[in-house]
């Protein structure tokens, strides 16, 4: 079981993670680093067995010795000082100090300990000024209440607005019938004497849109069966017209 | 006040986030104030609101910009309820952000290492306030999850861009690379984006 003293804002961890570490230290490195603060022990040269003994002093008296990360420090630590008590062999040349990885965990946990000392201001700094809290405001329709209107109130409302609203414009459509079959000669009897054409060449000069669209759908017709063969280049480029050879041959 | 520090003010004023640079430029595109670059309308508006003894003021943050209140008026403001402070971050928390900071794309197990506790509620929190997020897997074994800071985190740390905190060689330790071959495979000797050199100091002796 947790003690309830000093583990208090961790038992509310479910609650809101933001109070998870134990009260006093944000983690096993960070105990340490006390420590050895503390002690103002060179970090380079840390006396393991002095150490390793304060730091299970701490975590027992903080009641933390039930925290597996601390406990996982505190082997760690035990480990670290057994290796230090082995003699080393004559003649070795290269000898590992068992504490390097610790060093260098603990430098680096500091850099980390450093940059939140800046988090930690600019976040201050920020925290102290607001930004406009812009919410979207939603849209109420106003709710209709039951009207009080006469009818001939009414009435005379709706003759305004039929007064003021314009006479709506009508177009006179002037029926217009295509000629297909007229525009097929026109470009039967081009193609009789030229083996290729272009749209300009057999649209007239000033064509009434019933022309263009005569002559377009005759092409197409002239095309469908075979008589001549339309060709573009590239999209929007003028198309070519030019005999088809199949169906000059039938 | 030129007619696009004008549409700037506007336009900030509007936006309950910082408005980007490339958004102002836009409009500022558009404007039809041909005499005015963006940067000298921006100064101008931050001048007017320094100089004319304003409430407000103009602060660039997360690669963009914001019109915020000043600091003095922040405890009144609050006092009336008008707008809240947001809750401050834990010192494990912003150990973990640290870490991410420098080192994303990050994953679980290497920011657990180099905190030595676990970090799987922190990083969840952190994600759910918007200050943290997926932003890749990694290789290797079970393809984990790898965290990187939003633009959130810029705005929330008045943070113009990742660049603005301190370089690993700034801090006062610089690190150390390991020297066993061991630790290298699970731990980068460096903090990313910036590189200390390697002074080949020897490891410590005890005598």
């Amino acid at each position: 079981m947790m003690h309830s003293s000093s583990l208090a804002v961790a038992d509310s961890a479910a609650a809101d993670v933001f109070v998870v570490e134990l009260a006093e230290y944000s983690g096993p490195l960070d105990l340490l680093l006390t420590l050895i603060r503390d002690e103002q022990i060179d970090i380079y040269d840390i006396p393991i067995a002095r150490i390793a003994e304060q730091f299970l002093d701490r975590i027992s008296s903080l009641k933390l010795d039930e925290a597996a990360d601390y406990l996982e420090m505190a082997a760690r630590l035990v480990r670290i000082k057994a290796q230090m008590l082995l003699p080393r062999r004559e003649g070795e040349d290269v000898w590992e100090d068992p504490r390097a990885e610790l060093v260098r965990r603990l430098l680096e946990y500091q850099q980390v300990r450093e940059v939140v000392d800046v988090l930690e201001r600019r976040s201050e700094d920020r925290r102290s000024r607001f930004a406009r809290a812009y919410t979207q405001a939603a849209v109420q329709l106003p709710v209709a209440g039951p009207l009080t209107i006469s009818l001939p109130e009414l009435l005379s409302a709706v003759d305004r607005v039929l007064r003021l609203a314009r006479k709506p414009h009508v177009h006179d459509v002037v029926p217009r019938a295509l000629d297909v079959d007229g525009a097929i000669g026109i470009v039967r009897a081009l193609m009789a004497i030229r083996a290729r054409a272009q749209w300009k060449d057999i649209l007239p000069r000033k064509a009434e849109p019933w022309e263009v669209l005569s002559l377009l759908l005759a092409l197409l017709e002239l095309a469908k069966l075979g008589e001549l063969r339309l060709a573009q280049p590239r999209a929007f480029a003028a198309f070519e017209i030019t005999r088809d050879p199949s169906g000059e041959a039938a | 006040m030129t007619p696009l520090a004008k549409l700037l003010e506007a336009a900030l004023f509007a936006s309950a986030t910082p408005v980007p640079a490339d958004a102002l430029r836009l409009m500022a595109a558009h404007a039809e104030d041909g005499e005015t670059t963006l940067e000298a309308a921006l100064e101008e508006l931050r001048i007017h609101y320094e100089n004319d003894g304003h409430g407000v003021e103009l602060v660039e943050v997360a690669g963009g910009w914001q019109i915020l209140t000043r600091p003095e008026y922040t405890e009144a403001i609050e006092r009336a309820q008008l707008a809240a402070r947001p809750q401050r971050l834990s010192a494990a928390a912003l150990e973990t952000l640290a870490i991410i900071a420098y080192r994303q794309p990050i994953g679980r197990a290497e920011i657990e290492e180099i905190r030595g506790v676990g970090a799987g509620a922190i990083l969840k929190s952190l994600q759910e306030r918007g200050l943290i997020d997926v932003i890749g897997r990694g290789e290797g074994l079970g393809r984990p999850l790898l965290y990187g800071t939003t633009p959130s985190f810029l705005e929330q740390f008045a943070l113009r861009h990742l660049e603005e905190l301190p370089r690993a060689d700034e801090l006062a330790i610089a690190l150390r690379a390991p020297r066993h071959a061991g630790t290298t495979a699970t731990t980068p000797a460096v903090v990313a984006g910036a590189p200390t050199k390697d002074n080949g100091e020897a490891p410590p002796r005890a005598d």
